[in-house]
C-alpha cells in the first residue's frame, strides 16, 4: 500500500485528523518561538550546512579520528556493513556478559536494524525508556514521530493502554499521573538491567567523545547503573570537533520542541569507571547514500523532526501512512534511496510546499530532493500504471493544440449534459472532495479572438 | 576488520569533493544582564533559580524549600551546603542511591542562553548523581556564566570521562503535547546562583 492509499485510511477519522494536525502544529508554532529567539538563526543554519558538508567530504578521515581517540579513551569500536551485522555485534556482546535486560533509549538506528525483535528472539528483554517509545512498544507498534513517538495516541487510549499492560487503575487520562505510573514502572527497569544501550547524536572526531541528548534523563539514567553501556550510530554522526556542537546544539532542541536547549545534553568520553562502553559504527546503506550527489545532503540530517511538523501532508495523514519508520519529508528523501521501489510513493507525499526546507536546520534542500526522487522514480518505471497513463496523456494533450482545443470542447460538453455525479466520477482523485467548475460556453482562446481580434 | 575496512573503503570513495570547515568564529549571542538572564532561562526550562551573595547564603536559602525541608537522604558535593546526610562515595553500589531525596552538585559553568549547567561528573563518587535523586541542586557561580554554547565549548576541556549539560529538571511531552515535569531523572532542579 502506497501513502495515499494509507493516509485515505488515517483521514477517514476527521476529527482525529484535526486533531493530529493541530497537535503538531503546536509543536511547528513553538519551533518559530525558538528560533526567533535567536538573533544569529540564519547564520547558524548556514554553518551547520557547511559543517556538515565538511564533514562528508573527510567523512573516513574523522571516523577515523572518532575510532583512534575514543579506542585510547577505552571504549570499543565496532564496525557494521549492514542491520544484521549490527545486531549480532550487539547481542554478542550481550550474550558474552549474560546480560538479560537491556534498557534502551531513543535510537531510531535500533529500529531501522530491528534489533529489539533480534533480541527478543534470543532471550533478552528489550525495554524501551523513552515514554514515548515504551507507550509504542507497550502497544506494538513502531513510532510515528521521530522525537515524539506516541503523537498520533490519544491520553485515553494511553491510559488503556497503561490498564492492560502496567496495571494501573482503570481510567487514568491525566498525562501527569500516568507519567508517573511510567516513572515507577520503568525506575524498576533501570535498577534491574544488566546492560544500557543509547543512539548517538553526535560523535566527536577530535576527542573520540559522544553526545546523547534527551529531555527525560532516560539514557542517563540507562548508562549510569549496569556494566555496560552499547552506543549505536551511523556513519554520518560524526563530527569533527567539540567546538562544532555550539552550532549544532543551538539548533536541535529549538528546531525539535522550540526549547533553548534539550534537559541532558550528556558527553561520554570513554567508560564509567568500572564498566564498559562499546560504539557500534553501522554503515546499512550510508555510503551509498554518500555516492549520490544529488541526494547526499539529506545525509546531514540530525533528527529533529522539524520537518514532519512543519509538513502539511505529515501533519493530515500521520506517521503510518509512510512505507519507511522515518516519516515525513525526510523519511521520504532517505527512503528511496534504500529501496526505490518499495518506496516510490513517498516522493510524492509532499505538496512540494517547501516549508520543510525553510524550517530545516541544517538546510537540506529538502523539497528539491523529493522532487528529484519524483524524477527518478517516473525513469525508473516505478510510477503506477494509473499515473504514468494520465501524465502520458497529459503530455499529449499539452503537446497537439488541436488536441487540447479538442479536449477542453468536450470537457465543456460532458459538463454541461452529464450528472454532476458521473462527471466527478470521471474526473478521478480530484473530484472525491470537491464540486466540478459550472462550464463556461467558450474556451479562454475563443474568448480572446472574440474580444481582442487573433491569439 | 573487514567490515571496518568495506566501510570506510566505500565512505572513502563516496566522498564529495573538498569543502572547507567555515569554523565557529563570528556566531553568538550578548546579553546586557548575564545573570538577570540566566536566571530568567533557568525558569524558563522548568528549574528555579535562587540569586545568592554566597555559600553560606546558598545554604540558608536551600534549607528553606520544601526539597530540602522534606527531603531524609541528602548527598551534598558542596561543602557548607545542604546539610548531607550520607556520603555517597561511601556507597558502594550506585543502585543503592535510588530513592534519595536531594543531592546538591557543583557546577563548572552556567550557560545564559537556555539556562544550562556544565557538570563535570568525573568530579563524583558515582555518574547517577545527578540523575537518580529525586530532586537535584546546582551552585553555579556567577563569575562563571558564559553568554552562549559557542562561549561555553571555548571554556570547557573534554575527556577522559562524563559531563553534560543540564537544563531544568527531567521533563517530557510525549503524552499529548502536555508538559510534565519528572520523567525518569530529578522532579526539581534548583540553581544557586552564587555571587550574582
Amino acid at each position: 500500500m502506497g501513502h495515499a492509499e494509507s493516509a485515505a485510511l488515517f483521514v477517514r477519522d476527521d476529527e482525529r485528523t484535526h486533531w493530529h494536525d493541530q497537535a503538531l502544529w503546536f509543536v511547528r508554532q513553538k519551533r518559530d518561538a525558538g528560533a526567533r529567539s535567536v538573533p544569529d538563526w540564519e547564520a547558524l543554519r548556514e554553518r551547520a550546512e557547511a559543517i556538515k558538508a565538511h564533514t562528508q567530504s573527510r567523512m573516513a578521515e574523522y571516523l577515523e579520528e572518532f575510532e583512534r581517540n575514543a579506542t585510547r579513551l577505552g571504549a570499543t569500536v565496532h564496525w557494521a556493513r549492514d542491520g544484521e551485522e549490527h545486531n549480532r555485534i550487539v547481542h554478542g556482546l550481550l550474550q558474552a556478559r549474560g546480560a538479560k535486560l537491556l534498557v534502551k533509549s531513543k535510537s531510531m538506528l535500533t529500529e531501522e536494524c530491528h534489533l529489539n525483535p533480534y533480541l527478543e528472539a534470543r532471550g533478552i528483554e528489550v525495554v524501551d525508556t523513552d515514554l514515548g517509545e515504551r507507550i509504542v512498544q507497550l502497544n506494538h507498534q513502531p513510532p510515528s514521530h521521530i522525537v515524539m513517538p506516541a503523537i498520533h495516541m490519544k491520553r485515553e487510549e494511553i491510559g488503556v493502554l497503561f490498564h492492560d499492560t502496567i496495571g494501573t487503575q482503570a481510567g487514568l487520562t491525566d498525562p501527569k499521573a500516568l507519567t508517573e505510573a511510567a516513572r515507577q514502572h520503568l525506575r524498576q527497569k533501570f535498577l534491574g538491567a544488566t546492560a544500557g544501550m543509547t543512539g548517538v547524536n553526535f560523535a566527536i572526531a577530535e576527542t573520540g567523545g559522544i553526545v546523547v541528548v534527551t529531555n527525560e534523563g532516560n539514557a542517563d539514567m540507562g548508562t549510569s547503573l549496569p556494566p555496560i553501556h552499547i552506543a549505536s550510530m551511523g556513519i554520518e554522526k560524526v563530527i569533527p570537533r567539540a567546538e562544532d556542537l555550539g552550532v549544532f546544539l543551538r539548533l536541535l532542541a529549538r528546531s525539535a520542541t522550540g526549547q533553548p536547549v534539550s534537559s541532558y545534553t550528556s558527553h561520554f568520553h570513554g567508560p564509567r569507571r568500572g564498566s564498559e562502553l562499546h560504539v557500534v559504527v553501522v554503515d546499512n546503506g550510508r555510503s551509498a547514500l554518500l555516492r549520490e550527489a544529488g541526494f547526499r545532503r539529506a545525509l546531514a540530517c540530525i533528527r529533529c523532526g522539524a520537518c514532519l511538523n512543519t509538513c502539511p501532508v505529515y501533519r493530515r495523514s500521520g506517521g503510518y501512512s509512510y512505507t519507511w519508520l522515518i516519516p515525513g519529508p525526510i523519511g521520504s528523501t532517505l527512503a528511496p534511496g534504500r529501496d526505490p521501489a518499495a518506496h516510490a510513493s513517498l516522493p510524492f507525499a509532499s505538496s512540494l510546499c517547501g516549508s520543510c526546507t525553510d524550517v530545516c536546520p541544517v538546510r537540506i534542500d529538502l523539497h528539491h530532493q523529493l522532487l528529484a526522487w519524483r524524477r527518478e522514480i517516473v525513469a525508473r518505471g516505478l510510477l503506477p500504471a494509473g499515473k504514468r497513463w494520465g501524465m502520458r496523456l497529459a503530455s499529449w494533450l499539452l503537446r497537439f493544440t488541436w488536441l487540447y482545443a479538442l479536449a477542453g470542447r468536450a470537457a465543456r460538453f460532458f459538463l454541461r449534459v452529464l450528472p454532476p455525479a458521473w462527471t466527478r466520477g470521471l474526473s478521478g482523485a480530484w473530484g472525491r472532495q470537491r464540486e466540478l467548475p459550472v462550464a463556461p460556453p467558450e474556451s479562454f482562446r475563443e474568448l480572446y479572438r472574440r474580444t481582442r481580434g487573433q491569439p | 576488520m573487514a567490515s571496518r575496512d568495506d566501510i570506510l573503503g566505500a565512505v572513502r570513495r563516496a566522498q564529495p569533493p573538498a569543502a572547507a570547515h567555515p569554523g565557529v568564529a563570528g556566531l553568538g549571542t550578548r546579553f546586557p544582564d548575564l545573570a538577570a538572564k540566566f536566571a530568567e532561562m533557568v525558569a524558563v526550562v522548568g528549574g528555579t533559580c535562587l540569586r545568592v551573595p554566597d555559600l553560606a547564603a546558598a545554604d540558608r536559602a536551600l534549607r528553606e524549600l520544601p526539597v530540602h525541608r522534606e527531603a531524609k537522604r541528602i548527598a551534598s558535593l558542596v561543602p557548607g551546603v545542604g546539610g548531607a546526610t550520607f556520603d555517597p562515595a561511601a556507597v558502594g553500589d550506585p543502585h543503592e542511591l535510588a530513592g534519595m531525596d536531594l543531592c546538591v552538585l557543583a557546577a563548572e559553568l552556567g550557560v545564559a542562553e537556555n539556562g544550562a549547567v556544565w557538570l563535570d561528573v568525573r568530579k563524583l563518587p558515582h555518574q547517577a548523581l545527578f540523575v537518580i535523586p529525586e530532586h537535584v541542586a546546582v551552585v553555579v557561580q556567577a563569575s562563571t556564566l558564559v553568554h552562549d554554547m559557542h562561549q561555553a565549548y571555548a571554556a570547557i576541556s573534554h575527556g577522559p570521562g562524563f559531563a553534560l549539560f543540564l537544563s531544568g529538571p527531567s521533563k517530557t511531552a510525549d503524552i499529548e503535547q502536555a508538559l510534565v515535569i519528572g520523567a525518569h531523572g530529578a522532579r526539581s532542579c534548583t540553581v544557586l546562583l552564587v555571587g550574582a
